[in-house]
């Protein structure tokens, strides 16, 4: 106990817990109070904000160059390996905590519009609610368990809201494969606990990371070993390759739940893990060269695939996976900072995007309704020039999409920027960074295209969707749009929260996480760059930031393109990019028909029914047959033979005792 | 005096009998062998009754009277078989064997 507003922490979580617990009994009771649902719901992550507020300024107060550990009871107090249900407040935590509540509110606002009509609405702020208490577990946790109990919370409740209608197996099925694949990125991060404790024998972040630098030998087996399989995890949770495929997939679920899980916070926590663990990734630069090529591969790759998605959600979840990509290039780099401030900047314009696209289709959806026409609400060829009917959202998305194309003065410049500086620093010593800053520079440029190209065929050009829905078209309420207008002012101005000292700023942000990131720092050789190499850099980026979104509004004819059931299939290259790579297929051809081929022929036919049905279960009841069946013959029935074996027993008997 | 060769005698009709109970069929003949047995028995006890008391001789007493008994049962057990099978060769008379 601190004896300030920060002792107050254990509410962070427990508000939103109390409020799934609430708005759960609501849920199954069948209400039809959608106020007190909404109170409940709102008021408890508005509530958890106020409370972060409060913590954050006494962090801020006390500025202590450790963690403040909260412990609330025994967990697993097992021999030497004690674990405790504690609670840390330091400079990391207070960021995502800041971005989970407050993103979380908005988007919960927003929801209150989106989700007013469905029959499930009780169950859905439940379900949100409690996925917001698990993010807040994930982010305060102080040691490895903790996290890894938010860490499973949040793949559960992701596997819960992205088959919220789970009348349509799609939706099901979606859920179902974020779930397995996370699983496997999930034993990575467990058998990394596991090594954690048998090098350091704790699993408390502050004992392992002041142990780690004398347990573990740098760049030994042991740490790469550890940081790869954390790492696994990381893919898993925040989509990179080989295990992405699920993020896309997700977007079955609500509009608003794209927005919060699966773009904001959840598949974040991988970049988290990576800051938090910055001391063991620092001790294994083989592990940083992984981390930071997987990243940069992921961001070229997944927006190669959003050049030529039509469905709107899909680009953006390509644009997601990408953005993630870019974080954990900054966090492998040992851009710490850089990589959180990304984390944070894209939280804010990701949020935005994926809640403008939930606008426009709320009224695409609202228009096709009106008029009974069954065409796909998300295809972006049954849009174009929505900026008539939406001007708000039209706006705003703007402003996201110059956000995440990095153009200056906007949010999403300075914190990319940052982390394509530091690659290119990294590569000074080691030229495989250069190769990891083109790919990102690659990426930034197919970034702006495919963007301006989702910006241009939702909303401007002529419109596709209908004579008749034209009409039904009109702007979402204001609990919807009010959230994006927030939103908007944070991705315009979320730089400020790391303005470099290049242009007059004082990097608020890497100084405020210095005492996380400083013990990591201090393993990893600083590379700094002449400010005249910065700005030749700063010059590049932005310079194919527009060369993307000009040449998107050059190349792209708005007049000659079709509505979606009208539509020829893309040939080649295109069609290529529109299957995306194949990769489904290609998984589904060496995994997933491997796996069952196996299954059903030998796991099955071989060694359920050969093995286990026939040596175990049919063979223990055949041993006993042929041994009753031994015995059996011992009972001839013959008097004469049962006195001959009686005497030959007496006989034995006597012979033995007298012996 | 005489011990150890009347415990031969006795081993030896014991042996006897044995082997009458397991190798002959016929229900008299093996009675008969049980009998020989018993005998042989009691020649066992009046022979350590010489160097250890009395109480040998009593029990041959108790074992003669027990052999009476046990004829006079056993003997009308094999007359009631005899009458229902019209025969004692024991390998006729399974009707418990399963």
């Amino acid at each position: 106990m601190t004896g300030t507003a920060m002792d107050l922490v254990w509410l962070v979580p427990a508000l939103p817990l109390l409020g799934f617990l609430l708005n759960g009994a609501l849920a199954l009771s069948g209400t039809r109070l959608k106020g007190a649902v909404t109170a409940i719901g709102v008021g408890s992550v508005l509530a958890s904000l106020g409370v972060t507020v409060f913590v954050v300024r006494a962090l801020a107060a006390a500025h202590p160059e450790a963690a403040v550990v909260f412990h609330y009871w025994d967990w697993m107090p097992v021999g030497t390996l004690q674990v405790g249900y504690d609670l840390q407040v330091d400079q990391l935590s207070a960021v995502m905590m800041l971005i989970v509540t407050g993103v979380g509110s908005l988007i919960h606002i927003f929801s209150v519009g989106y989700m007013h009509d469905d029959e499930g609405y009780a169950r859905y702020f439940a379900f949100l609610n409690l996925f917001v208490f698990f993010m807040l577990t994930l982010v305060l946790g102080a040691n490895f368990p903790v996290t890894f109990v938010g860490w499973e919370g949040v793949g559960l409740c992701s596997y819960l809201l992205i088959g919220f209608w789970f009348t349509e197996k799609m939706n099901a099925d979606a859920g179902k494969k974020a779930f397995i694949m996370n699983r496997i990125g999930d034993f990575g991060f467990l058998v990394a606990m596991f090594m954690i404790w048998q090098y350091t024998g704790s699993l408390d972040y502050s004992t392992v990371f002041a142990k780690a630098p004398v347990a573990l030998a740098a760049g030994g087996g042991a740490v790469t070993g550890i940081t790869l399989l954390l790492f696994l995890g990381c893919t898993g949770k925040s989509a990179q390759i080989p295990l992405y495929t699920w993020l896309p997939d997700a977007m079955a679920g609500p509009t608003p739940v794209s927005a919060l899980i699966h773009a904001a916070t959840m598949v974040t926590a991988g970049v988290f893990l990576v800051a938090r663990s910055n001391v063991l990734f620092a001790l294994a630069p083989t592990s940083q060269a992984v981390v930071a090529g997987v990243g940069a591969l992921t961001a070229l790759f997944a927006a190669t695939i959003a050049l030529k998605q039509w469905d709107i959600k899909r680009v953006l979840a390509y644009s997601t996976v990408s953005q993630l990509g870019y974080m954990f290039v900054g966090v492998g780099t040992g851009a710490m900072a850089a990589g959180i401030f990304h984390l944070a900047t894209h939280a804010f314009f990701k949020a935005l995007l994926f809640l403008g696209s939930g606008s426009v289709i709320h009224a695409m959806h609202h228009a096709y309704h009106a008029t009974h026409a069954h065409e796909d609400a998300q295809d972006m060829r049954n849009m174009g020039g929505l900026a008539r009917f939406l001007p708000w959202t039209a706006t705003l998305m703007w402003i996201a999409t110059l956000a995440i194309a990095g153009i200056p003065p906007f949010s999403g410049f300075f914190s990319k920027d940052e982390i394509l500086g530091a690659a290119f620093a990294r590569g000074t010593g080691q030229p495989l960074w250069y190769l990891y800053w083109g790919f990102g520079l690659a990426a930034a440029l197919l970034t702006a295209f495919y963007m301006t190209r989702l910006m241009l065929y939702t909303f401007h050009g002529p419109n596709r969707t209908g004579a008749r829905e034209q009409v039904h078209l009109h702007e979402a309420p204001w609990v919807m749009t009010g959230p994006l207008v927030v939103l908007g002012a944070l991705s315009l101005a979320g730089g400020v929260l790391n303005l470099p000292a290049l242009v007059g700023g004082h990097a608020w942000l890497e100084r405020w996480l210095e005492p996380v990131t400083a013990a990591g720092a201090a393993l990893v050789p600083a590379h700094e760059l002449a400010h005249t190499t910065e700005w030749v850099l700063i010059g590049i980026a932005v310079a194919i930031g527009l060369a993307g979104i000009i040449g998107a509004w050059r190349l792209l004819d708005l007049t000659t393109l079709v509505p979606a059931r009208d539509a020829k299939p893309e040939t080649g290259l295109g069609r290529v990019l529109w299957k995306k790579w194949y990769v489904d297929e290609i998984y589904d051809a060496v995994i997933v028909r491997p796996i069952l081929w196996v299954s059903n022929k030998v796991l099955w036919r071989v060694v359920d029914v050969g093995v286990v049905d026939g040596a175990g279960v049919n063979g223990t009841a055949g041993l006993s047959r042929i041994l009753g069946w031994l015995g059996s013959r011992l009972q001839t029935g013959e008097l004469g033979f049962y006195a001959v074996m009686f005497v030959v027993g007496v006989v034995f008997v006597l012979a033995r005792a007298l012996r | 005096m005489f011990l150890g060769p009347s415990l031969a005698v006795s081993a030896v009709l014991f042996a006897i009998g044995t082997a009458g109970v397991l190798l002959r069929r016929n229900a008299i003949v093996i009675f008969m062998c049980v009998e020989l047995m018993l005998n042989a028995v009691n020649l066992t006890f009046v022979a350590f009754a010489q160097r250890l008391g009395v109480s040998g001789q009593i029990f041959v007493f108790f074992v003669m009277a027990v052999a009476a008994a046990e004829a006079a049962v056993g003997l009308a057990v094999i007359l009631a078989v005899y009458r229902h099978k019209e025969t004692v060769d024991l390998q006729h008379i399974n009707l418990l064997k399963g």
